[in-house]
C-alpha cells in the first residue's frame, strides 16, 4: 500500500504552567503520545470530551504549536523539521476551518477580501485573476458572488462558516482541519455544511481531520475515529467498528451518554459515568481513565492492578476491553 | 379546568434603531403540575425569550409585553415589579444556559445560593448557610461543606451547573424553567445533569419547561413537546406522537436533519433557508418560505394566510397543509426520516 498522506508518530505537546506565589511549575500533558494516519480522501473523526486534547492535536498538525515529541509526516516528510520557506509552502497544503465563525472573519474586512487573503499571500493566483478566483469559490460553497463586497456581519452564522471554508479551500489543500466546525450551528443549518463539506470532499479528493465532541455528526463525515481521553488515544478504528462494536470503555459510556430520540431506548442500561475529567497537569497514573472507569468501579482488586501499569497501545488502549460496565442484577440472571 | 400555568396569546417586541423586533408573535403553552415539557426549536425562535416573560423579566425594560400569563390564577403580565418579585426565585426558578455568567464571581457559591433563600426566608445568615450546604449536597456536590465556600470559578462546568441548579431550587419552587442547561457542557456530564433535573422533580412534583435545541435530550426527559418557529407554537404533542408522527413540516425537517446514532449514514437532508427576519415578519404562515409542503396548496395560501393552531387530541398543529390533511401519518417525508421507528414498533 502507498504511504499515507499524513503519518503521525508519538506526538506529544506538554505545556509548562507555572502557578501560585512560588510559581510552581507543572506540566500539562495535552497531547500525550498520538500515533495515526489520514489516507488521501479520507476522513479522521477526532472525538472526546473538551480538554482531552483533541483541538491541541489540531494546532499541532497545523503546525501553529510546537510539538513537545513526536513526529508528523505530510507525504513522507516531517513537517516539524520545516525552515520557515518551506513552511509557506506546507501552509498551502494543510488549511483549517475554526469553530467560530463569528471570531475567525475579520470584522473590518469584506468577504471577498478575506476569501482572496489566502491567494495574496501565497502569491499563486495573478493578481487580475484573485477576483474571478473568489467567485467561483464562493459560488462552490454556495454564497452569492455578488456579496463579495459585504462584512461578515451581514451573513448568518451557516453563511459565515460557508466564508470560513471558501477561505479554507482558496489554495486547492491536500488537508483540511476543521475543529468543531458546525456545533456553534443550528441542526438545520448544520446539516446544510456537513453536506458541503461531504460534497467538496467527493469533488477534490481533499481529506479532512474532523475534530468535534457531537458523535453523531463525527459518525455522518468520518471514515475513521480516534477517541481521545487526556491527551491519549483510547480506541482507534474505522467508524463501523467505533460506533458499531466499540471495544474501550470509554467509547461505550461515550456512546451510551448520547440523549437518544429512539423511543423506548431505556435509559436503565445507560452508563453513567460519574464526576468530572481530571485535570490534566495531574493525571491518573498508570490508565488515565481508571478514576472514571465504570468497568474498572467493578474489577476485582487483583485485576485492579493491572489498570495502574501504561495503557497498552493499539488500537484498544485497555488492559480488560472485556470487563462488563454494569452490573447485571441477580433477579435477571436467574430469569434467563 | 384551568391549568397550572397556561400562556396565551403572548407576544414580545423589543423597539430597536431598525424598527420593531417581534420575538414572540401568539405563543400559546400550557403546563401542568409535576409535568415536564420541552420547548424547542432553533435559535431566533423565542424560546429563550418566552421564558423570561414568563420571569417576569421584562419589566421595567423597553420591551413591550402583552397577552396573558395565567400561574395559578393569577395573570404574571399585570403584576407590578415588587409583586413579580414574590414569585421570581420563590414560586418560579430558572437554571441558565451558562453558569459562569450567571453567577457573581466576587461571592462564593454558598453565599449565593444562601442570598437567594435569605430573599424570600426571614432566617439567619447562619441558618441559610446551612440551607446552601444541604441544597449542594443533594445536587450532588462532594464534600458539599467546604465547596459552599468555593468561588464559581473554583468549580468545573458540570459542578457549577450543579450550583446553578441548587441555587434555583433552593426555595422549592412550584416552575422551574431550565434555559437550555445542558447545551454547554460535554455528553457524559450532560447524562449527569440530566439525571440530576430529572431525580429532582420526581422528588418536589414541581413542574419544569426544559428549553433546548437538542431532540434527543426532549426525548429523554419530557412528556410533552412544544415546538417553536419564529415565536410561535408551531406543533406541541406528547413526546411519543412527536417522534412518531411529526405533523409540522417544519418538525419533520427537524428530525430529518439530525444526524443519528444508528441507521444508516446517508446524506443529511437539511432545511432549506434560514429562520425569518424577526425585523419584517412574513404575513402568512412564517416557515412558508422554507417549507416543501407549500407547493401543493392553492396559489398563495401558505404566504398569504397565517395558519392557526389546530387541535387534533392532544396533539396541536399549526399548518394548512396538515389541516387539509395533506399531511397523512407516514406521509413522504416523514417515512424515511424517523428514527427508531422501525427498532421500536
Amino acid at each position: 500500500m502507498s504511504e499515507p498522506l499524513l503519518k503521525v508518530t508519538g506526538l506529544r505537546k506538554h505545556f509548562t504552567v507555572r502557578k501560585g506565589l512560588a510559581r510552581q511549575a507543572s506540566v500539562v500533558k495535552a497531547v500525550d503520545g498520538l500515533d495515526f494516519t489520514l489516507e488521501r480522501g479520507k476522513t479522521l473523526g477526532l472525538v472526546g470530551e473538551s480538554g482531552c486534547g483533541k483541538s491541541t492535536t489540531g494546532k499541532l498538525l497545523m503546525r501553529l504549536l510546537e510539538p513537545t515529541a513526536g513526529s508528523i509526516a505530510l507525504d513522507g516528510r516531517d513537517v516539524a523539521s520545516l525552515r520557515k520557506d518551506e513552511l509557506q509552502s506546507f501552509r498551502r497544503r494543510v488549511q483549517m476551518v475554526f469553530q467560530n465563525p463569528a471570531s475567525s472573519l475579520n470584522p473590518r474586512m469584506t468577504v471577498g477580501s478575506a476569501i482572496a487573503a489566502p491567494l495574496a499571500a501565497q502569491k499563486i493566483t495573478p493578481p487580475e485573476g484573485v477576483k474571478k478566483r473568489v467567485q467561483s469559490l464562493m459560488d462552490r460553497v454556495g454564497l452569492r458572488p455578488e456579496h463579495a463586497n459585504r462584512f461578515p456581519h451581514e451573513f448568518s452564522g451557516g453563511q459565515r462558516q460557508r466564508i470560513g471554508i471558501a477561505r479554507a479551500l482558496a489554495l486547492e489543500p491536500d488537508v483540511v482541519i476543521c475543529d468543531e466546525p458546525v456545533s456553534a450551528l443550528d441542526v438545520s443549518v448544520q446539516a446544510q455544511v456537513v453536506n458541503l463539506l461531504k460534497d467538496i470532499q467527493d469533488e477534490l479528493g481533499i481529506s479532512y481531520i474532523f475534530i468535534a465532541h457531537d458523535l453523531a455528526v463525527v459518525r455522518h463525515m468520518a471514515d475513521d475515529v480516534a477517541v481521545m481521553y487526556l491527551g491519549k488515544i483510547m480506541e482507534h478504528g474505522s467508524r463501523d467498528q467505533i460506533f458499531g462494536d466499540p471495544q474501550h470503555p470509554y467509547t461505550r459510556s461515550l456512546l451510551s451518554a448520547v440523549p437518544s430520540v429512539e423511543l423506548g431506548a431505556g435509559s436503565k442500561d445507560r452508563i453513567r459515568l460519574q464526576g468530572d475529567l481530571p485535570s490534566p497537569a495531574n493525571p491518573p497514573s498508570g490508565c488515565v481513565f481508571r478514576t472514571r472507569c465504570p468497568a474498572y468501579a467493578l474489577l476485582p482488586e487483583e485485576k485492579r492492578l493491572l489498570c495502574r501499569d501504561e495503557i497498552p497501545t493499539g488500537s484498544v488502549a485497555c488492559h480488560h476491553p472485556d470487563a462488563p460496565l454494569l452490573e447485571i442484577p441477580a433477579a435477571a440472571t436467574t430469569l434467563v | 379546568m384551568t391549568s397550572f400555568l397556561s400562556v396565551k396569546d403572548l407576544h414580545v417586541e423589543f423597539p430597536t434603531d431598525d424598527g420593531l423586533v417581534s420575538a414572540v408573535n401568539g405563543m400559546d403553552l400550557s403546563l401542568e403540575r409535576g409535568e415536564t415539557v420541552g420547548l424547542v426549536g432553533e435559535s431566533g425562535s423565542g424560546k429563550s425569550v418566552t421564558t423570561q416573560a414568563i420571569m417576569g423579566l421584562f419589566k421595567d425594560s423597553k420591551a413591550r409585553v402583552s397577552g396573558t400569563i395565567d400561574f395559578e390564577g393569577t395573570d404574571l403580565i399585570s403584576l407590578s415589579e415588587n409583586r413579580m418579585r414574590e414569585y421570581r426565585g420563590k414560586k418560579i426558578g430558572m437554571i441558565f444556559q451558562d453558569p459562569l455568567s450567571a453567577m457573581h464571581p466576587f461571592y462564593t457559591v454558598g453565599e449565593q445560593i444562601a442570598e437567594a433563600y435569605r430573599v424570600h426566608n426571614q432566617v439567619s445568615k447562619k441558618a441559610a448557610k446551612e440551607v446552601a450546604v444541604d441544597m449542594l449536597g443533594r445536587v450532588g456536590i462532594p464534600a458539599a461543606r467546604s465547596r459552599a465556600d468555593s468561588y464559581p470559578h473554583e468549580f468545573s462546568g458540570g459542578m457549577r451547573q450543579r450550583a446553578m441548579i441548587a441555587m434555583a431550587l433552593v426555595c422549592e419552587p412550584e416552575l422551574l424553567i431550565a434555559d437550555e442547561p445542558t447545551t454547554a457542557l460535554d455528553v457524559t456530564v450532560q447524562a449527569q445533569i440530566l439525571d440530576l433535573i430529572s431525580g429532582l422533580q420526581q422528588e418536589t412534583n414541581s413542574a419544569v419547561i426544559f428549553v433546548t435545541h437538542d431532540l434527543g435530550v426532549v426525548a429523554e426527559l419530557c412528556q410533552r413537546v412544544v415546538v417553536m418557529y419564529g415565536g410561535q407554537c408551531v406543533e406541541q404533542a406528547p413526546v411519543r406522537t412527536i417522534f412518531r408522527e411529526p405533523g409540522h413540516p417544519y418538525t419533520r425537517g427537524l428530525m430529518a436533519s439530525m444526524p443519528a446514532l444508528s441507521d444508516e449514514t446517508g446524506r443529511l437532508k437539511p432545511i432549506p433557508g434560514s429562520p425569518p427576519a424577526l425585523l419584517d415578519l412574513p404575513k402568512g404562515c412564517l416557515f412558508a418560505e422554507r417549507c416543501e409542503v407549500a407547493k401543493l396548496l392553492p396559489e398563495g395560501l401558505c404566504r398569504e394566510e397565517r395558519p392557526l393552531l389546530r387541535i387534533h387530541g392532544d396533539h396541536e398543529v399549526r399548518c394548512h397543509a396538515h389541516e387539509r390533511g395533506l399531511l397523512a401519518v407516514g406521509g413522504p417525508s416523514a417515512a424515511g426520516n424517523m428514527k427508531g421507528e422501525s427498532a421500536d414498533v
